[in-house]
């Protein structure tokens, strides 16, 4: 007796939570991709302690120093400085902050407005669903970037309305992924019980059906981070998003052009920061995937 | 057949009207008077501005405005530029074999090294190809193209020297328009060596339009492939002692590309919004590099005909892929 008591305390499944991370760690190019989201994410919120220099600025004395490795260059400005002799390590530490910003306003956005539609779409369907699923088909079927820069042309080139424009085009995304969960779970026996219960409206759609949707929007989530910015910084490097000088990562490309033959570090520590922090992203969201959503794998 | 092609029509037709919906919003959500832009700094006296407001219909009420405005667009109206006075649809028309020609070049770029390096890493699963494929193709799927391009121009035009920073050809060659090709332009054209300049001009920009797509295509072609050498019908092949290449050239490629030519399809708008960063960079004179500078001198006659235009094509060619796939995949013919 006391044996199978033993069997089945050692069969009893872990906490979800512990094996999601069980899965999770054992990507290893997501949990880099985590470790370095964690980097950027207390750089960006110690940039006012972390940042040598404030980020406007100018050293006349310094203008287009290298970066200290180089000859020239000096252990006072790390990473160089630009054409006006701002620091470029301190501009883009306040960068980053201001890329996560866009980030999560793009993805709060969108989420919020993404699962409300999604989950009015998948539960009352019939007229409902069907014009709430055209207006998005027609925004999925313009390129992201050029929709991006309709709105923008609409509100005026700012960082604000660009992170408007971004979560406007990728809502399509988040829409059509709640309203298809939602429809899965909809005639799903529980759902059923909670209404025979007497729960209302609402509550099955935010508080029964809503948390078993979550897995890919999670996923989707992660993604949409790094789309947008990535887009946030196309925007901002085409003079419609950030303007300057803010040190956002994108609108420091800007005019980066006319210094690629004299100082290759203002044109290369910017995008080097996109990329990676995109990538890292991606990598975090590819892991998610795999650990949440066995199904979604590509 | 005939039911799918209506099917797919019926979801163009709002998906047009839903743009040229945005574009009319465009002219009339943006802050400030149309005359008045239009005006510029100089101002404007009030009973012209009222004569203005007038000829261009916007005393009227907006319905008739949009229905105005669609009614130009079916005959191939869409205004005249600001800045040039010429009608948009004219040097949209000029620019865009620009822009295609770029795009076609990024898109055998990304297909002749994607295609191959998806197929090779699905075959060597889990070698360090594999995983090499797999990590170069999520860095380029991360890259942001505008910093990329960048780099490349940093690398082969200063510090090498073996393209050119901009441009489509050299301006010491004078070739004349015939087909809007520069590549056939060049071609038909007696000077020698501006073939040659017009394809130096081409290289950086095709790879740097194409890094997105050849990452997206790499890393579809190696998931197809995997999920198809799978089935039983590989193993049959095999068995039957078919050699390698046969079973992955013939009975495996045949199905994995399917979803592939889907990709290769979607990604069209993908270059398409991609040219307007990549225009922009290598002073490039195509559709996208019009669209943002539109945007910057204000021109909004240009800005809302050239997303119109642009949009249509994507959606146009969204709708050529759609059909193509059910005519290569029976399957989605007859579902739904």
């Amino acid at each position: 007796m006391s044996e199978t008591v033993q069997v089945s305390s050692s069969e009893a499944p872990p906490h979800p939570l512990q094996e999601f991370w069980h899965y999770f760690s054992q990507n290893a190019g997501a949990v880099a991709g985590l470790v370095f989201i964690c980097v950027i994410v207390v750089v960006a919120v110690l940039a006012d302690v972390l940042a040598p220099h404030p980020p406007f600025e100018q050293y006349r004395d310094a203008l287009l120093v290298p970066p200290f490795w180089q000859d020239g260059g000096s252990t006072r400005f790390l990473l160089g400085t630009d054409d006006v002799g701002r620091d470029i390590l301190s501009r883009l530490m306040y960068g980053a902050r201001l890329s996560l910003m866009i980030g999560a306003m793009v993805v709060t956005l969108s989420l919020a407005v993404g699962i409300l539609l999604g989950l009015v779409a998948g539960y009352f369907r019939g007229a409902t669903e069907a014009i709430i699923m055209r207006i998005m088909d027609v925004m999925l079927a313009l390129p992201s970037l050029l929709l991006a820069i309709a709105i923008v042309a609409i509100l005026g080139p700012s960082l604000f309305n660009a992170a408007i424009a971004i979560a406007i085009v990728v809502l399509p995304h988040y829409v059509r992924l709640t309203r298809a969960a939602a429809i899965s779970e909809v005639g799903k026996d529980y759902v059923t019980a909670s209404r025979v219960a007497g729960a209302g409206r609402m509550r099955i759609m935010f508080i029964t059906i809503l948390p078993n949707c979550m897995a890919p929007l999670i996923v989707q989530a992660t993604l949409g981070f790094s789309s947008a910015i990535l887009d946030a910084a196309a925007l901002g490097f085409l003079g419609l998003g950030a303007q300057p000088p803010t040190p956002e990562w994108g609108s420091m490309l800007a005019n980066a052009l006319q210094f690629l033959q004299r100082a290759w570090w203002v044109v290369t520590f910017p995008g080097l920061s996109i990329l990676l922090t995109v990538l890292a992203f991606n990598l975090m969201g590819d892991g998610l995937r795999d650990a949440l959503d066995p199904k979604m794998k590509v | 057949m005939l039911q799918f092609l209506l099917k797919r029509l019926a979801l163009v037709i709002p998906a047009f009207f839903g743009v040229t919906l945005l574009t009319f919003a465009l002219i009339h959500l943006i802050p400030g008077d149309p005359v008045l832009l239009m005006a510029g700094e100089r101002g404007i006296a009030p009973e012209r501005h009222e004569e203005l407001r007038r000829e261009m219909g916007l005393d009227r009420p907006m319905v008739i405005q949009y229905l105005h405005y669609i009614g130009g667009v079916f005959q191939g109206d869409l205004g005249k530029s600001l800045i040039s006075k010429k009608p948009v649809m004219e040097e949209f028309l000029t620019l865009f074999p620009a822009t295609i020609e770029l795009s076609l070049c990024a898109m055998i770029f990304a297909v002749t090294i994607g295609l191959p390096a998806g197929i090779l890493a699905a075959v060597r699963r889990g070698t360090v190809f594999d995983h090499s494929v797999m990590a170069v193709s999520l860095t380029g799927y991360s890259m942001p193209i505008f910093w990329w391009g960048l780099l490349l121009i940093l690398l082969f035009s200063v510090q090498l020297g073996w393209t050119p920073v901009s441009g489509r050809i050299s301006a010491l060659y004078w070739v004349d328009t015939v087909t809007g090709f520069m590549l056939i332009d060049s071609l038909l054209s007696d000077e020698a060596g501006a073939f040659t300049s017009a394809v130096r001009h081409l290289i950086l920009p095709s790879i740097v339009l194409g890094t997105i797509p050849l990452a997206v295509i790499a890393r579809m072609t190696r998931s197809a492939t995997l999920e198809v050498l799978r089935e039983d019908y590989i193993r049959t092949a095999r068995a039957k002692g078919l050699s390698p290449m046969r079973v992955i050239g013939l009975h495996a490629l045949r199905n994995a590309l399917i979803p592939v030519i889907t990709v290769i399809g979607l990604q069209v708008g993908v270059l398409l919004a991609g040219a307007i960063l990549t225009e922009t960079i290598f002073a490039w004179p195509g559709v996208g590099k019009w669209l943002v500078e539109s945007i910057g001198r204000r021109d909004y006659p240009a800005v809302q005909g050239g997303i119109l235009l642009v949009a249509t094509v994507v959606i146009l060619v969204n709708l050529v892929v759609d059909i193509l796939y059910g005519v290569i995949n029976p399957r989605i013919r007859h579902t739904r």
